[in-house]
């Protein structure tokens, strides 16, 4: 059920490992069909399972496990606000209570139109830039004090 | 290497644990992520003990022994340890023990008592798992009292083969689940249950059946495939409630098979016959035992005296006892017929008479972990003989070289060496080709008949794992014994056990697939298959369902069906039988009755019953004994069933004698090969025995999903069908409507039919010429 | 400019410009001079490894372990596969330099890999780069294929006989991941749970092949060590703590952000170098190396010069560098409740005491937090901690239980205000004045 195109990114992954360890591609095998899906359905969970040779229930482990998986579905844009210490003390817990003021959802809450999803989340190893947030697991916006946070949106939107 | 726990010295061999070397010394200490089957976890932190000089305590499960190490388990540290660990694990565990089904045998209940605080300090939320179902077999109702010690996953991963459980998720949330909507059932899945430490998984037939202390344990062998495993079965109010493995290191270590265990519910099935029956005016009607045998008696002389005994014919399921078969041959020859036999499923009988002995595995059960090579030929494996292929799975861990020469692609979940999958009738060029690629290799002349054969890059693999190994064996699986060309097979693999010093031999069908040998239950007359292809009179059946368990099914059906007197000894009342059976005598089966299995390494294993006998239903041989005495058969006082066993095994001995798998007289020839499509019969895992096909728990499995016709996508598309499509098969003299499904295992030119249920029992022979159009 | 300051650097020198992590800028700098030379001289294995011993560089990635000693435990002479392992799987809560090297300076990494791999005779490595900076995994891959392309790294480098290939693996969000064994599994393509040890990664790491696993700083360090040889790059430093360190400065601070110093600089001139506390306001206390280390109050911290012995001293861990700074708007119980929150929802779940403590932990520091701590909750959690600590295959029990036995230790006024009055002795909106986040922009 992948595209050849998500396909032809996993066959460049395993290439990165011994030959009898395909399923050390796992990890960005799943990043690679989220990316496509915009969150991991068991089916395709399935499918890169099959396509690595192990387990459903060993694939489905490693899913689980990571934070930055979906297991269920979100937003177009996942946006993920850092509110551990560091940037706690600079403004992230701050900046995740004005979001979800901006948006009027709580946290693991999408918006009604289905375009924003918010997330808390842990260490991004950037708190010299906090508040930070990212989108969709891959854009890392710094320094969203409230007018930053506003362009954001504006831009989403 | 020497080491002192709690001032008890022991010598350990280098790379032992400080838990290995306790066991040695007999010394307790507590666990629950460790098993002596499983790899090292370390993971409940349990049995955390003080070692000398070390700043923290540490897990006596994964902590190697260094030479002089000091080991205290009792001090006041690791004391404090433990305790600490079980505070932990009790925070979160719901104290249901009063309701819990596993009270009386849990493990973490019983260290509580010892380890636990009085009082809880935690005051939260216990948290909360969600219960999920898994199929028939295991319930995953309560999982709030999981501790997550990880066995259940590891054995999977480990023991079966099959990742089926996986903890997912991760700190507290985490959770013992499977993949999204899958059931729990490969054949080895029961055996979470026990390795569960806490009423987590749980039986499901059993659940809330009966509370532990209550049951009396009986001890008991399994009656259904070769490995003869050992079992405790445990009993209420006259009952079997549930069927447990019980250690035996050199048989089944510490497992068994779902069928061992699950298929007890057959036992207490509705379909038990508790009474004799006797078809009056075409139909069948209960009477008491003296008149049944009466008839039978009568029945049987004016038949032989009539017709001849020529006229007689008897067969016996491989899974009835070994004093079972015993008197029934004795009791068949005795009224002057040489038509006797307990192999139903076997086709070529070419070797018989030229056997040199009681045929078997070739070497006992517990020198597999030794092989440095082992070649499996035509057999399903792990459904087949879930227990031996476990073992195997183990040596493919290791160094061992297992191959497997097979007509089903199946996944034997083995790490293989080599594999070839060819169609039945190729199976003996196959082998051949191994044969020759071994002469080969060790500058041996090609033994003659085999020069035209081509040996592959496999076959070729599997000659040299064979030669080079200095431990290695062949064994020829269920399709080897049921095949048209079984003899040549036998020889063939005889003569490269001769070119690679291998030894082989027969995994064996059945619980007493070795002890029918031993009990002479063979045929001097017409053989199993003969029987029915050239009809009787009269038949005698013991525990034996032909439309089910013969290689001809529709062909033993019509015989029976035509025949002038059908006695059945059975269990059950239910099924074909009433259609062709005359009479029918209750008998009782394993768990009601005293016998001996002869498994597949020769080691006869004798039990008693556990329960009394269901209704009138009374063991077999004793019933067989009887009616010997009504015949005025000489021979037939044996007062006991161990009076019985005396007259075949010696007493005293552990093994049967005889043991051997040489051939006289039978050339190497190579059988031409077939055109067209052809059949490949496979006993599903559940369908194989009479217990097995009444368990409701079993048969709920996806093992025991109803047949289809399995071909490969070229193959169905030669034949215009399409995936899902109905199919008529057509074989000689029978036929069935069954779905066509895709198999990409199954072999070009080959359909998979599954033998052993009755939607196939109006088809012909396991292998050989099929028909197959759309319906 | 990557780094915002810097006294003495090496690791930070010359990042200006966009381009400062390509190739041909990084060997403008002089990159790849000493891989080039040990291959061409053919410096003995054993002497690369006693240059990095002598250096006395200890492990970037919070243990602070002596790099040269443990590349000496990879066994000289074995057959099959060796593995060298890159940890750029920062997620210690106050870590943000390896982020930093990777995307200014990713080809000093890559050398820095290349000659450890030659030291020990591994044949293959892989850099495990944190799932959230996401930028940086891709940068890394295209500085790979600029070095592969060079002949850096690949098959024959530099016609040497000695082949050495590099791939970026990325995580996807578990900071656990950052233990070394755990990146193992991970990288195996399972959950990242750490293993018990014995046996260490030296004798059974990826793939259960010997394996060394280091910090991206560390591995960033040894081509700057390999030119300036080993003695010199120690005396760059202090005794016993050899060479230059990047700190991570955040929290109360007015430039939060990396600073390249020699070990043995003073705090103070940290903090300086940091812009000084945010509005003017007072130390409160100071997490010196990264959550996992305790936290140390503000008149012990000014005492304190940044490296691994003094701080030991003061009762804390360098650790990974992280510099958390908290002024007195800070409330302690709440700090705590996020980190032991941090925590609990990183804790792998398979040991007992780990997955079972560390929620308990949580749910008790957050009882205080919210008004409803009991007058025996700070017994209890000292209690909880002890069975936790020492007990659990890695050491993220013990990270868990070191900010709560130190936050309780130092301010077990706060928290006793706390559970007796049901608030903050700082005040609410004093605390929210803290994060400057509503004033920044004013
Ligand atoms: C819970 C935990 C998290 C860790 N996180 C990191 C990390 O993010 N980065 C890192 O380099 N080391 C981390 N470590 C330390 C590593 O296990 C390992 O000691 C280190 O990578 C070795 O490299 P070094 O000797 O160069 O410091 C962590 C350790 C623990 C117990
Ligand atoms: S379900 Fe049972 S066996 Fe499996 S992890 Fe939980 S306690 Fe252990
Ligand atoms: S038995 Fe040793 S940690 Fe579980």
């Amino acid at each position: 059920m992948l595209t050849s195109e998500s396909l032809k990114r996993i066959d460049r992954e395993i290439a990165k490992y011994p030959a009898d360890q395909k399923q050390s591609a796992v990890m960005a095998a799943l990043a690679i069909a989220q990316e496509e899906q915009g969150w991991l359905p068991s089916e395709a969970i399935e499918s890169v399972a099959n396509y690595l040779g192990m387990a459903p229930i060993a694939a489905y482990e490693v899913a689980s496990f990571y934070n930055m998986y979906d297991l269920r579905p979100v937003g177009k844009y996942k946006v993920s606000v850092c509110t551990n210490l560091p940037c706690m003390l600079s403004g992230g817990v701050d900046a995740g209570e004005y979001l979800k003021q901006k948006l009027g959802i709580g946290y693991n809450e999408t918006t009604p139109d289905g375009l924003i999803t918010l997330k808390e989340s842990e260490c991004m190893g950037a708190c010299g830039d906090a508040p930070v947030v990212i989108i969709n697991n891959r854009r890392m916006c710094s320094w969203m004090q409230p007018e930053q946070i506003d362009k954001l949106l504006a831009e989403l939107k | 290497m020497e080491i002192e726990i709690d001032g008890k010295v022991a010598q350990v061999p280098d790379g032992s644990t400080i838990m290995d070397a306790a066991q040695q010394l007999g010394a307790y200490i507590p666990h629950f992520c460790y098993h002596k089957k499983l790899s090292i976890a370390a993971n409940c932190r349990m049995c955390l003990v003080q070692v000398e000089k070390a700043p923290k305590p540490l897990p006596a499960c994964a902590t190697p022994v260094t030479n002089g190490m000091k080991v205290f388990t009792h001090s006041e540290l690791a004391i404090k340890a433990q305790k600490g660990v079980m505070e932990f694990l009790l925070i979160n565990h719901p104290l249901d023990c009063p309701i819990c089904d596993q009270g009386g045998e849990c493990q973490l209940q019983d260290l509580a008592v010892g380890y636990g605080g009085s009082a809880s300090r935690f005051q939260e939320d216990k948290r909360v798992v969600f219960h999920k179902d898994v199929g028939s077999l295991i319930s995953m109702q309560e999982m709030a009292r999981c501790i997550h010690c990880t066995r259940c996953v590891r054995f999977g991963q480990e023991i079966a083969g099959v990742m089926e459980l996986g903890m997912a998720s991760r700190n507290m949330h985490s959770e013992i689940m499977t993949f999204v909507g899958r059931s729990v059932d490969s054949e080895l899945s029961g055996n979470m249950i026990d390795l569960c430490p806490v009423g987590a998984l749980t039986s499901k037939p059993f659940r809330y059946s009966a509370r532990s202390w209550e049951l009396s344990r009986r001890r008991s062998i399994s009656p259904h495939d070769s490995i003869g495993a050992n079992l405790t079965v445990q009993i209420k109010n006259n009952v079997v409630m549930r069927v447990l493995p019980r250690d035996n290191e050199e048989v089944n270590e510490c497992w068994i098979s779902d069928k061992d265990r699950f298929s007890y519910e057959a036992l207490n099935s509705p379909a038990r016959l508790g009474k004799p029956m006797v078809r009056v005016d075409g139909a069948l009607r209960e009477v008491e035992w003296s008149v049944a045998l009466d008839y039978v008696s009568h029945a049987l002389k004016d038949v032989v005296g009539s017709s001849g005994a020529d006229s007689l014919a008897s067969l016996a399921s491989p899974h009835a006892t070994l004093e079972e078969l015993y008197l029934l041959q004795k009791m068949t020859r005795a009224l002057g017929s040489g038509s006797i036999d307990f192999r139903p499923r076997r086709r070529d009988f070419s070797t018989d008479g030229k056997l040199a002995g009681v045929p078997w595995l070739g070497l006992r059960l517990s020198e597999i972990k030794d092989l440095d090579s082992a070649l499996v030929v035509g057999s399903f494996l792990r459904k087949d003989h879930p227990l031996f292929a476990q073992r195997l799975r183990q040596l493919g861990k290791k160094w061992g070289k297992v191959s497997l020469l097979s007509v089903g692609g199946d996944d034997p979940l083995i790490r293989l060496h080599a594999q070839l999958t060819v169609s039945p009738a190729d199976l003996p060029l196959a082998l051949a080709a191994v044969v020759k690629s071994a002469a080969q290799l060790r500058s041996e002349a090609v033994p003659a008949g085999l020069d035209s054969v081509e040996p592959c890059a496999s076959s070729q693999a599997i000659a040299k794992s064979l030669v080079e190994g200095e431990k290695s064996a062949i064994f020829l699986g269920n399709v080897a014994e049921q095949h048209p060309h079984a003899a040549q097979l036998h020889a063939l693999a005889l003569e490269l056990a001769r070119l690679t010093g291998a030894s082989c031999g027969f995994i064996g069908e059945a619980a007493n697939s070795v002890g029918g040998y031993v009990a002479k239950a063979l045929p001097t007359a017409l053989n199993a298959y003969e029987m029915f292809a050239q009809p009787r009179k009269a038949y005698v059946l013991l525990g034996v369902e032909p439309d089910l368990d013969c290689h001809n099914p529709q062909q033993a059906v019509a015989a029976l069906k035509a025949a002038a007197l059908v006695v059945a000894l059975t269990p059950f009342s239910d099924g074909a039988v009433r259609e062709y059976a005359d009479v029918l005598l209750p008998i009782t089966p394993f768990s009601e009755t005293s016998g001996t299995f002869v498994n597949t390494e020769g080691r006869a294993q004798s039990f008693n019953g556990v329960v009394r006998p269901f209704g009138d239903a009374r063991p077999a041989w004793k019933v067989l004994r009887v009616l010997g005495n009504l015949l005025n058969l000489p021979g037939f006082d044996q007062a006991s069933s161990e009076q019985v066993r005396d007259e075949i095994i010696p007493s005293g001995e552990g093994f049967a004698g005889g043991l051997s798998n040489g051939l006289n007289g039978v050339p190497l020839a190579l059988p031409v090969t077939i055109g067209g499509l052809q059949r490949i019969a496979d006993v599903p895992i559940h369908f194989a025995d009479a217990l097995a096909r009444r368990a409701p728990a079993l048969q709920k499995t996806r093992d025991a999903a109803a047949p289809t016709a399995r071909l490969s996508a070229p193959t169905l598309a030669t034949l215009g069908v399409t995936d899902g499509a109905q199919v008529r098969l057509r074989q000689a003299n029978g036929e069935a409507v069954l779905t066509a499904r895709v198999d990409e295992s199954v072999p070009a030119g080959c359909v998979r039919v599954a033998a052993g249920h009755a939607s196939t029992a109006t088809l012909g022979e396991m292998f050989g010429a099929i028909n197959v159009e759309r319906a | 400019m990557a780094i915002l300051g810097a006294i003495n650097p090496m690791l930070s020198v010359g990042l200006d410009g966009d381009n400062a992590w390509r190739l041909a800028d990084y060997v403008k700098r002089g990159g790849y001079t000493a891989l080039r030379r040990i291959l061409e001289e053919k410096v003995s294995q054993g002497d690369v490894i006693n240059e990095v011993k002598k250096s006395v560089l200890r492990g970037r990635g919070g243990a602070g372990f002596p790099t040269g000693l443990k590349w000496s435990f990879m066994p000289r002479s074995f057959p099959g596969d060796k593995y060298v392992v890159c940890n750029s799987d920062e997620g210690e809560p106050g870590t943000f330099k390896d982020r930093d090297i990777l995307r200014y300076n990713p080809h000093s990494v890559i050398e820095g890999m290349a000659i450890a791999a030659y030291a020990m005779g591994a044949g293959r490595g892989y850099n495990y780069i944190h799932g959230e900076v996401w930028e940086i995994y891709q940068r890394f891959e295209e500085a790979l294929d600029e070095a592969r392309a060079a002949g850096f790294i690949g098959n024959d480098l530099l016609g040497s006989g000695f082949s050495f290939d590099l791939f970026a693996h990325h995580g996807y969000g578990a900071y656990i991941c950052g233990e070394e064994t755990a990146l193992l599994e991970s990288i195996e393509g399972k959950k990242g749970q750490p293993r018990f040890k014995p046996p260490f990664p030296a004798s059974f790491g990826l793939y259960g092949k010997p394996t060394t696993i280091n910090n991206t700083e560390t591995f960033a360090s040894i081509p700057y060590i390999m030119n300036l040889g080993g003695e010199s790059y120690l005396e760059a430093g202090k005794a016993n703590n050899g060479g230059t360190k990047l700190f991570s400065v955040s929290g109360h601070v007015n430039r939060p952000g990396n600073y390249e110093v020699p070990l043995g600089t003073p705090f103070a001139t940290l903090l300086e170098m940091a812009g000084g506390m945010r509005a003017g306001r007072k130390l409160k206390a100071c997490i010196p190396g990264g959550s996992s280390a305790p936290v140390v109050p503000a008149a012990t911290m000014m005492d304190c010069t940044m490296d691994y012995d003094s701080i030991s001293k003061a009762g804390s861990m360098l650790g990974s560098g992280a510099v958390i700074v908290m002024d007195e708007t800070t409330c302690m119980v709440k700090a705590l409740e996020r980190l032991s929150f941090f925590y609990y929802e990183e804790s792998c779940g398979q040991c007992t005491p780990c997955r079972e403590g560390t929620s308990w932990l949580y749910k008790v520091v957050q009882r205080i937090e919210g008004g409803q701590g009991r007058s025996d909750d700070l017994e209890l959690l000292a209690s909880v901690t002890t069975n936790i600590m020492g007990r659990t295959i890695c050491a993220l029990g013990d990270a868990a239980s070191m900010p709560v036995q130190s936050f309780i230790k130092h301010f077990r006024d706060e928290f006793a205000y706390h559970i007796e009055h049901r608030k903050c002795l700082v005040p609410v909106d004093v605390q929210r004045a803290g994060s400057g986040f509503f004033t920044a922009t004013a």
